[in-house]
């Protein structure tokens, strides 16, 4: 057995400690809250879920994988708006001085902002799409909400390129657009996938108040309906499902990001 | 008139006067090297010809034409190698090769980056990242890709000041090589007195700033090629030695007793504690401070 393969045991073990105290407590604040489930019950209602997790039974009865796929795409749009609309502010915030003077302050006062202050905003904003008009809402939000860690992480990056690394442009007289593309944005790709990180975290919280609001078919609305139904052992269900996927999106963000780390 | 002329230069950062007055001449195919202790603005004028800063006062004159920018017809090897580290070896030189030869066909390029990358002896790391190399075969990339620009002065800002003495050694030879065969016009900044003495035609001290200034140059006219281990014998390379590192010396004690030394703060970034350590300039005002320590 390698050495890898045994420091990784070593640290799952360690979590397995972790959940196990969690599962624990869990079942002691359930003994004594009447109204919280315990785990067993929990996983009671929630075995049709996780057995079946792509079936389709009703328009919320549907499997934990089909309704995370659909919070997911909508996530995923909303998300790579807030990357194509913050990647470039952040690089006219980085690349002049007078920009983020102008546009700093602003920025500051509207990052903020919570998401549920801006849904009814995006949603009267799109009011005349009809039924379009939730949907729009929500990937305004998240796009709104999720762009600032890319806008602020770009400008830092682009502000700590080496000065040498932009000599090396100026020697060679390098036009503008490819001491941009050439070595700027290079430079700076590690921050920006710190900040593309950072992002897809918020947007993936930002989904599920989304969705609470808006009825759309979803993990966070399966959550919402669930506590209108009553059915508290499925919130908990939804809490711990959110949870891992908003993990696994964090883990395989970071390795992207560790990648372009190793390389500068 | 000269091929390369620096006229009555003056170069201040902010308050502080980093080079007074400095006048040299330099011949075309001629190897100069200018020798000082650190921090007293050898980088600047080395900034100054290669034309990322501009002088306050006067002027610096290539072929007769004012400099007024950096071009790659004064290819300059900087102090930390300054390799683009997403490129591999081949692809930082051919970034230099395609900006300055657009006319050429791809293969002609490509056959131009393999040439030099041979000439510095790297062609087993031709696709390596610089993080995969070491520090000498870092420098030796830096100079195969400003050699490939065919510039018409090579500026050598202090190449081998962060190298062990035997890599160092080795890549001095290789210089000499190169000089050799290529006949460029070299200004070479050093701290090492037996560094130009083994390289230059000819040594121009440095003396301490502020407001340092060129002192009177020294000819070497010790025969070419010259041999590390034979020099360290001849009484001319002696005398040499000792006449330039006495002048150094001069500046040293004319001096106050104190120096200034210059504290970088921390950038503080939020998001990341494993941040690589960024090499640049300070830019922000309070980003860097000074304190005077009275020396022992």
């Amino acid at each position: 057995m390698n050495q890898r393969f045994s420091t990784f045991l070593g640290t799952a073990g360690y979590a397995l400690v972790g959940f196990a105290c969690f599962i624990l407590f869990w079942m002691f604040l359930s003994t004594i809250a009447e109204t919280l489930p315990s785990p067993t019950a929990t996983w009671e209602v929630a075995r049709p879920y996780v057995l079946e997790p792509f079936a389709k039974r009703g328009e919320q009865d549907q499997g934990i994988l089909r309704l995370a796929g659909y919070s997911l795409s909508l996530v995923a749009q909303g998300y790579f708006l807030a990357l194509a609309i913050g990647t470039p502010i952040g690089f006219c915030l980085g690349l002049s001085r007078t920009f983020t003077r102008i546009f700093d302050p602003i920025i500051q006062v509207l990052r903020p902002v919570s998401p549920l202050a801006w849904l009814p905003l995006g949603i009267a904003l799109f009011y005349n799409a009809g039924k379009e008009a939730l949907e729009y809402g929500a990937l305004f939000t998240i796009a709104i909400c999720a762009m600032w860690p890319t806008v602020l992480n770009t400008a830092v990056g682009v502000r700590a390129i080496p000065q040498d690394f932009l000599n090396v442009g100026r020697v060679l007289k390098l036009s503008r657009t490819k001491m941009l593309f050439k070595i700027m944005v290079p430079a700076t790709l590690p921050y920006m996938f710190t900040g593309f990180r950072l992002s897809l975290g918020i947007a993936w919280l930002v989904i599920v108040a989304a969705e609470m609001l808006t009825g759309k078919t979803g993990v966070g609305a399966f959550l919402w309906n669930e506590y209108n139904n009553s059915n508290y052992g499925n919130i908990i269900f939804s809490i711990l499902t959110i949870g891992v996927i908003g993990f696994v999106l964090d883990r395989l963000m970071s390795l992207v990001e560790s990648r372009f780390k190793s390389i500068s | 008139m000269s091929y390369l002329e620096i006229r009555s230069v003056s170069k201040s950062h902010g308050a502080h006067c980093v080079l007074r007055d400095v006048n040299l001449s330099i011949e075309k195919g001629e190897f100069v090297a200018i020798v000082g202790y650190s921090g007293q603005g050898k980088t600047t004028l080395m900034s100054l010809i290669a034309g990322l800063l501009m002088p306050d006062s006067g002027e610096v004159l290539l072929e007769g034409r004012r400099i007024t920018g950096p071009g790659p017809d004064r290819g300059i090897v900087f102090q930390n190698y300054s390799l683009l580290p997403w490129l591999t070896v081949a692809e930082n030189i051919a970034l230099a090769v395609d900006q300055v030869f657009p006319d050429w066909t791809p293969i002609q390029r490509r056959d131009h980056v393999d040439r030099h990358v041979a000439m510095v002896k790297l062609a087993h790391a031709r696709d390596r990242l610089p993080k995969q190399l070491s520090g000498g075969m870092r420098q030796r990339v830096s100079v195969a890709r400003t050699l490939a620009i065919n510039p018409s002065v090579l500026l050598l800002d202090e190449p081998l000041s962060a190298l062990d003495a035997l890599t160092r050694g080795t890549l001095q030879d290789e210089i000499a090589q190169i000089w050799a065969e290529n006949q460029k016009t070299v200004v070479l900044i050093t701290n090492d007195v037996d560094e130009g003495l083994l390289l230059a035609d000819r040594i121009i001290p440095l003396t301490l700033g502020p407001g340092a200034n060129l002192g009177a140059p020294i000819t070497v006219d010790l025969p070419r090629p010259r041999d590390r281990k034979a020099l360290n014998h001849e009484p001319e390379f002696k005398r040499l030695r000792a006449h330039v590192t006495q002048q150094l010396l001069g500046y040293s004690q004319a001096r106050r007793n104190t120096v200034s030394r210059k504290l970088i703060l921390p950038e503080i970034l939020p998001e990341d504690l494993e941040l690589p350590r960024v090499h640049r300039p300070p830019r922000r005002p309070n980003e860097e401070k000074r304190e005077v320590v009275v020396r022992g």
